[in-house]
């Protein structure tokens, strides 16, 4: 599963930046279309944030709906599905999000 | 726990030089652990870690009071940035670098071993091998005629930019070169994770389904180039080629086909042809 790597890295970066002081939340920006699944994050963020300053934090994810620009006819598109075509026909779409993979912020216990 | 020597380091991939018969271990942080084996194994570990330290330093500047920090960073960062140093080192060096992915036995290796038989003398090939466990492929590799190394990753499931940083640290491939990088048979997470190649040749044969492209979408729309190998084998199954081709399209539109067989080589000459091309591009691209 390779949420798991992804949450350490996740773990990683904020026990980094928040030097030794507690991490109370951490904010995620997930894209929909990313191939990276929310609640298997919040599995893997319980059992690798053990023993680390994030250890109790919330996991917090917002989820990013993916959007495109149609190259034939210049429309938007919603993209629900990864595999999905313009009204005008066209498969030919230049993604604009929805592949998001952030850390947005956390959220540090006070002193 | 290292399957070659047996030697515990809590690493996370094994590196094999084919050539020298060493192998040296990447630590979870990515750092190479390098590692000298005498042959009468009395462990002489000469451990080099060198640390190097996120790349984005972030400006945290927490006070006191239960405070929000805006962090703003790339989950992937790590593996991001290396995988943007090896696409330096390719594009330097004028080097074809291509991330073979597909599910396991699709038959990447096979494609590779003829590849190299016929292209010999005239292209110079080097392979990274990654699997969860054996040496086997780099082995058959090294058969064929091409240095090659073999990377196990034990329980990872795909290749990440360092293992493919320290595996070129052991090859060395030469200035023009094409260095293939076969990557741990998986169709999901080789696509998040950048190893710095120019291309992604996605690899599906007839034995698999003909949806595949509709239920691994994440991985064709990644690839350039999708080869369908083991056409030989048609005759034999209901594998419905026009519809599989239209699913791939229909997932990725610019997406590049070619119907071959590693067995019977029908097909490799159009493969050859799209190799030498990208090569090409390589060369072009170089430096800028
Ligand atoms: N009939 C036929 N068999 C093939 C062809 N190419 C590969 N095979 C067979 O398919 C099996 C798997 O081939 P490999 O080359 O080991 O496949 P792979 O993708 O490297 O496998 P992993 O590294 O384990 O993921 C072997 O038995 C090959 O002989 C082909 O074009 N036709
Ligand atoms: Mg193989
Ligand atoms: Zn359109
Ligand atoms: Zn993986």
């Amino acid at each position: 599963m390779h949420e798991m790597g992804i949450t350490r890295n996740i773990v990683s970066i904020v026990a980094e930046a928040a030097k030794s002081q507690k991490v109370r939340r951490v904010k995620l920006e997930i894209g929909k279309l990313s191939a990276v699944m929310p609640e298997a994050l919040m599995f893997c963020f319980d059992v690798v944030s053990k023993g680390t300053v994030l250890e109790g934090a919330t996991l917090e994810i917002v989820e990013v709906a993916g959007k495109a620009i149609c190259r034939d006819c210049g429309a938007n598109v919603e993209l629900h599905q990864i595999v999905t075509a313009c009204t005008c026909g066209s498969r030919d779409l230049k993604r604009i999000s929805g592949e998001e993979l952030n850390i947005k912020e956390m959220e540090l216990e006070a002193a | 726990m290292c399957g070659t020597c047996g030697c515990s380091e809590g690493n996370k991939a094994t590196v094999i030089d084919l050539q020298t018969g060493e192998h040296t271990h990447i630590d979870a942080e990515g750092n190479e652990i390098i590692h000298t084996h005498d042959h009468d194994h009395s462990h002489n570990h000469n451990h080099e870690q060198d640390h190097k330290h996120d790349l984005s330093s972030v400006s945290a500047h927490a006070n006191a009071h239960g405070t929000t920090v805006a962090l703003e960073q790339a989950i992937m960062q790590k593996n991001d940035a290396l995988a943007i140093r090896n696409r330096a080192w390719f594009s330097g060096r004028e080097i074809l670098a291509l991330n073979l992915v597909s599910s396991p036995g699709s038959g990447k290796t096979t494609i590779l071993e003829r590849t190299i038989i016929d292209l010999k003398g005239k292209t110079p090939i080097c392979v990274i091998e990654g699997d969860q466990q054996t040496a086997n492929d780099a082995q058959r590799i090294k058969d064929s005629g091409a240095p090659s190394v073999q990377i196990n990753t034990g329980t990872g499931c795909h290749l990440e930019a360092d293992m493919v940083m320290v595996g070129l640290k052991a090859l060395k491939p030469t200035a023009g070169s094409i260095v293939m990088i076969e990557n741990v048979g998986n169709l999901v997470c080789p696509a998040l994770f950048d190893l710095g190649e120019m291309a992604k040749v996605a690899i599906l044969s007839v034995t698999e389904g003909e949806d595949k492209p509709l239920k691994y979408p994440h991985m064709f729309q990644a690839s350039d180039l999708m080869l369908l190998n083991k056409i030989d084998l048609l005759p034999h199954l209901d594998f419905d080629v026009k519809a599989c081709l239209a699913y791939a399209k229909q997932v990725n539109p610019n997406i590049e086909i070619i119907q071959l067989s590693a067995k019977t080589g029908e097909g490799m000459a159009d493969w050859y042809t799209w190799l030498d091309n990208q090569s090409a591009k390589a060369v072009a691209q170089a430096f800028v």
